[in-house]
């Protein structure tokens, strides 16, 4: 029976060539009547950075305690490297979690807390002293490691909370929205020290966000979760420029995304008193005879100024509110009877109740079914 | 509106007015309640340290003409109950026997099932806490004949051990209540680091949750050990007369009907046996509040 999943494992993945060092096959989970995770099959390929972005609520630090083995669940089967951990304790699967809010265990120090899972196993105390000794020197907590939790600063006490998963020797690091409880600057660098451990360690790595910008500047893959299901799973590139949905292209980019009801028929576009010839727009499937269709366009994208010259429509708005920010600022109007953001250089000289020219381009539109509010 | 007054010259804190009609009433209140309370406190230091000839003069507010420690020597160990005359130190020293046990077994079992409770969620977890939550509001006097019974059928009715089970048996509600809740306060993520450590169920409890917990350690030890100290009842149903506890036998020093009434060795006596919880209080109070706060409110 074991053999038999193996070979089975190995027909799934022969397109990724490796085996995958986490996969999620048919996951169920449910509190009582609730569904959180509904056939949930999801591979994570070896030294890959994966990120879980959704809203709270979404399933995805559900989705990382299940990997954990910190939640039984309900059907389906999880495999780490290779074997089927489903039944395993946390301590078995070859996992190290870092939390939200530390976790660390107050009453030790800082050494105490790193070489806790290691006196669990029963390493002997050399072993356990290099290891803490290596991690704290790649995570530069070296003079702190006879201080206690409470006398550390919370960036400390998230590297320690990292360390504590290093010294392990693990290969699957999962994180479960490590940055959240630190200010923006610190979660700024954090985030940086998490990308470079990554490409230091080579470790497969599972976190879990509900920031985007995060998501964006440190995944491999991100996996957009909405209600337990998984609404697209690709490159951060893939999320931003090609958004499977409507969800997804609402939910990545900040300003959000600005959605224009439309139709379209044939290769020609019409919404908003406009129509745009879009025989360049990358269908994924030719659609035929006419559809109503969800215009996205991103406030970056729109083309503003001199650059005009290039774009396939243009319309005029009218500022109504002007949000300046610095490096860009960002103009609120209206454009068929829904809020349209467009965002400007911040050297741009506008202020409220000025009319703006604005131009599109067929490659970054995005058209969605109005129905099914998938990519078309 | 109209009629605040801003006084010009007003600048840094805001005055406090000590003697406003509140403050008063408040101040008087609490002096009367506190006379209430101390001053028993106080007629009984006193009479115990006069004589009899000076306690039968009848004004029990003075302080004692001459003091003398007789009284107190009498009750700790001459004065007789029945044939026996050690005074109170022999109720004494089964006190300390029956209380150092029960509490220590009291505590560990309840903190245990508490955490069992808070971290485990074991199936059927929650109606096993609501059956033992019901337990707190049965009144004793219902157990009381069903628990003889049940001493005798297990030979250990009329000894010690069967008072420190009974000791053990009763505390268990409140102090699982106390506990379950204090863990409940603790964060989750914490217990979830452990098990990804690879501590295990009793690993977690000694190494991580114990040495957070000594607020609502203290505050089980202090609630048992006031609560089985003055207990009156059970030590007299399920022990015989010479494993008594010291509470049988200040009563049975005080209520003896044979001779003169020796009101300074009662008191005395009396003062002697309370001794132990009021140091228990003077002495932890301020951990006593501590965790209270910490733990039985919540949840």
């Amino acid at each position: 029976m074991k053999h038999e999943t193996a070979l089975h494992n190995l027909d799934q993945t022969a397109m990724t060539a490796s085996q995958p060092s986490v996969s999620i096959k048919e996951l169920d989970l449910s509190f009582g009547a609730v569904d959180v995770l509904k056939g949930l099959n999801l591979d994570i390929a070896a030294g890959e950075f994966l990120v879980l972005l959704g809203s709270s609520g979404c399933g995805k630090s559900t989705l990382l305690s299940c990997i954990a083995g910190l939640l039984d669940l309900t059907d389906g089967q999880i495999f780490i490297n290779g074997q089927n951990v489903t039944w395993a304790e946390p301590s078995e699967r070859g996992i190290g979690m870092v939390f939200q809010s530390y976790a660390l265990y107050p009453q030790m120090t800082v050494e105490g807390n790193l070489g806790f899972g290691l006196r669990n196993a029963g390493v002997p105390k050399a072993e356990v002293k290099e290891r803490i000794a290596r991690a704290a020197k790649i995570l530069q907590i070296e003079p702190l490691l006879k201080r206690r939790p409470a006398a550390l600063s919370g960036g400390q006490r998230q590297r320690v909370a990292i360390g504590r998963a290093l010294v392990r020797d693990v290969d699957v690091f999962l994180f479960d929205e490590p940055l959240s409880n630190l200010d923006a600057k610190l979660r700024a660098d954090l985030r940086v020290e998490i990308k470079l451990l990554h490409q230091q360690l080579g470790n497969t790595m599972i976190y879990v966000t509900h920031d985007q910008v995060e998501a964006m500047t440190l995944a491999d893959r991100i996996a957009i979760m909405k209600d337990g299901k998984i609404m697209q799973l690709g490159t951060p590139d893939a999320v931003y420029n090609q958004p499977a949905n409507r969800y997804v292209a609402e939910f990545i980019g900040a300003p959000a995304m600005n959605f224009v009801d439309g139709k379209l028929s044939g290769t020609k576009l019409s919404f908003a008193d406009l129509s745009v010839d879009v025989a360049d727009y990358p269908f994924q499937s030719a659609p035929g005879g006419d559809l109503n269709v969800t215009v996205g366009l991103r406030p970056e994208h729109l083309i503003v100024g001199t650059d005009q010259l290039q774009s396939a429509a243009t319309f005029e708005l009218t500022a109504e509110i002007v949000e300046p920010m610095g490096a860009d600022t960002l103009v609120w109007s209206t454009l068929d009877g829904r809020r349209f953001r467009v965002r400007l250089d911040g050297q741009t000289k506008i202020s409220a109740g000025d009319t703006l020219s604005v131009g599109i381009a067929v490659e970054t539109l995005n058209i969605f079914n109005a129905a099914t509010e998938q990519r078309l | 509106m109209a009629d605040i007054s801003y006084p010009t010259d007003a600048r840094g804190a805001k005055p406090r007015r000590v003697m406003t009609k509140g403050n008063v009433i408040l101040w008087s209140t609490l002096a009367v309640i506190l006379a209430y309370y101390a001053l028993p406190l106080y007629v009984m230091v006193v009479t115990s340290l006069k004589g009899m000839p000076e306690i039968r003069m009848g004004n029990i507010f003075s302080p004692p003409m001459e003091i003398t420690f007789d009284a107190w020597h009498k009750a700790a160990f001459t004065a007789c109950t029945g044939l026996n005359c050690e005074g109170l130190s022999r109720g004494f020293w089964n006190s300390v026997e029956i209380l150092v046990p029960s509490t220590i077994l009291s505590i560990a079992m309840a903190s245990i099932s508490g955490y069992a409770i808070a971290n485990w969620r074991f199936k059927g977890s929650e109606v096993f806490f609501t059956i033992l939550i019901f337990g707190a509001f049965i009144p004793y006097q219902v157990m009381i004949y069903p628990l003889v019974i049940l001493l005798r059928e297990i030979g250990l009715f009329g000894s010690l051990w069967g008072l420190v089970l009974v000791h053990t048996v009763f505390g268990m509600p409140i102090l699982t209540l106390l506990f379950r809740n204090y863990f409940t306060s603790l964060p989750e993520e914490l217990f979830k680091a452990a098990r990804v450590d690879g501590a295990g169920f009793w690993g977690i409890f000694f190494r991580v949750l114990v040495p957070m917990s000594l607020p609502i350690f203290m505050v089980a030890l202090i609630l048992q050990m006031t609560g089985i100290w003055n207990d009156f009842l059970f030590g007299v149903i399920y022990t015989r007369p010479d494993q008594y506890p010291m509470t049988v036998q200040l009563n049975n020093i005080v209520n003896a009907v044979q001779g003169v009434k020796e009101y300074n060795v009662n008191m005395a006596a009396t003062l002697l046996t309370g001794i132990v919880p009021l140091t228990i209080y003077f002495v932890s109070g301020k951990l006593f509040v501590r965790g209270i706060a910490a733990g039985a409110v919540k949840g």
